[in-house]
């Protein structure tokens, strides 16, 4: 069977591969430090070692629209493209090409399903920063073949945050059921407490740091029982207008598992929204 | 009311470039062309298959003819579509970075939660 060697939960800054290519004038004061940031949280995949990569991110009304909205949807094609006109044009993200591993997502298709998630699929998608931000910043030579899995965190009516965590709980399970020897990593985005198009977006730092001060601490000890008891659909309006993100993260302690604490945590407080980096080995290997 | 067709016409707008200059530079003709044809397509259609009851109301047209983005927020018009379009047409007439969003940021102040709702 195929064996987990990695979880990895992290926001997806799309402004980081502007500031981290930027010289001279154009290069913003944080960009440094942001950098040496990626590069150890970088560290953490490779060191893992893995062979495929389950990307876990939500479409920002890119192919997903409110004419035909899944909830949770599995890419199975043996490409896909990558980025979007509108994310090159605000974030300067270059168009780029992902391989599929179309076993994993026939797997993981048909096992959700049996497992009681209706979810739906797509044989031509073209995903999106959620993906690609993390390629970039983990794995930016993008060797690997990938399974995305949409969320909808964005197009009420949402799921459960529950749902979240069983759907990570599922994806976890799946992995480990798939006839297959080669070492598979998972990889989520999700935000901290986010702002956008409203009265607190863009500040000197999230608009919630306090949200955030305890979002990190339910991740990195994998307190499930205390996010869940706390964390609502209707809860996390309040800390910002687009931090029904966090069920992403949600999702990731789900494959992580109750209890287990991240092996790596680390956060930069930047404007806009606060980066937080996430890493759990679960076999234990990593940590050498 | 559409809060639907208010998202579907910010979001067909924002991934043209052509309408993103067309709606920068006439915003009422642009609204007025795209609902009289646009606005009943069916994105999801190869040939041109329409849906018949689509429209806006009059608030709803109007903010949209007046680059009126709070209005829009107030209208429940999804806040990253509202955004992102709106980014593209007037970021570039701000000297300092963020100088847009930040303004955008100071219009909607008056706004406290509950916001809202964006339920389509």
């Amino acid at each position: 069977m195929a064996e987990l060697v990695a979880v990895i939960a992290s926001t997806h800054h799309p402004f980081y591969y502007r500031a981290s290519t930027a010289t001279g004038a154009d290069r913003p004061p944080f960009a440094d430090e942001w950098v040496r940031k990626v590069m150890a949280f970088r560290e953490t995949l490779t060191r893992a070692n893995p062979d495929v990569l389950v990307m876990v991110g939500s479409d920002h009304f890119h192919q997903l629209w409110l004419d035909n909205m899944p909830q949770f949807l599995v890419g199975k094609a043996p490409f896909y493209d990558a980025n979007w006109y509108n994310e090159e044009r605000e974030f300067g993200l270059p168009r780029m090409t992902c391989q599929g591993e179309e076993d994993l997502s026939a797997h993981l298709l048909r096992g959700g399903l049996d497992l009681g998630f209706d979810l739906a699929f797509s044989n031509e998608l073209r995903i999106d920063h959620s993906i690609t931000c993390p390629i970039i910043t983990l794995r930016p030579q993008n060797d690997l073949p990938i399974v995305p899995v949409y969320t909808n965190i964005f197009a009420p009516p949402l799921p459960q945050p529950k749902r979240f965590v069983q759907l990570g709980q599922a994806i976890r399970e799946l992995i480990e059921s798939w006839p297959d020897d080669r070492r598979v990593a998972v990889i989520g985005t999700g935000h901290l407490s986010l702002e956008l198009g409203g009265p607190r977006q863009f500040g000197p730092h999230g608009p919630d740091p306090e949200f955030d001060r305890r979002a990190v601490e339910w991740i990195s000890t994998g307190d499930l029982e205390g996010c869940l008891s706390e964390v609502t659909l209707d809860s996390l309006w309040n800390p910002g207008n687009a931090t029904h993100g966090f069920m992403d993260f949600m999702l990731m302690m789900g494959v992580a598992g109750e209890g287990r604490k991240a092996d790596y945590t680390d956060t930069y407080d930047l404007f806009h929204t606060m980066e937080a980096y996430f890493t759990w080995y679960p076999d234990g290997g990593g940590r050498a | 009311m559409s809060k639907y067709l208010l998202d579907k016409f910010l979001f067909t707008v924002d991934r043209d470039p052509e309408l993103v200059e067309r709606y920068r530079e006439e915003p009422r003709a642009t609204v007025e062309w795209w609902e009289a044809e646009e606005a009943g397509r069916i994105l999801g259609s190869h040939l041109d298959e329409r849906s018949t009851w689509l429209s806006f109301d009059d608030a709803e047209r109007e903010a949209l003819a007046t680059h009126d983005y709070p209005k829009l927020f107030e209208l429940g018009a999804h806040p990253f579509l509202t955004l992102t379009l709106f980014i593209a047409m007037f970021e570039r007439d701000y000297a300092e970075p963020l100088g847009f969003q930040l303004e955008y940021a100071q219009r909607l102040s008056g706004y406290s939660l509950p916001y809202p709702d964006i339920s389509t």
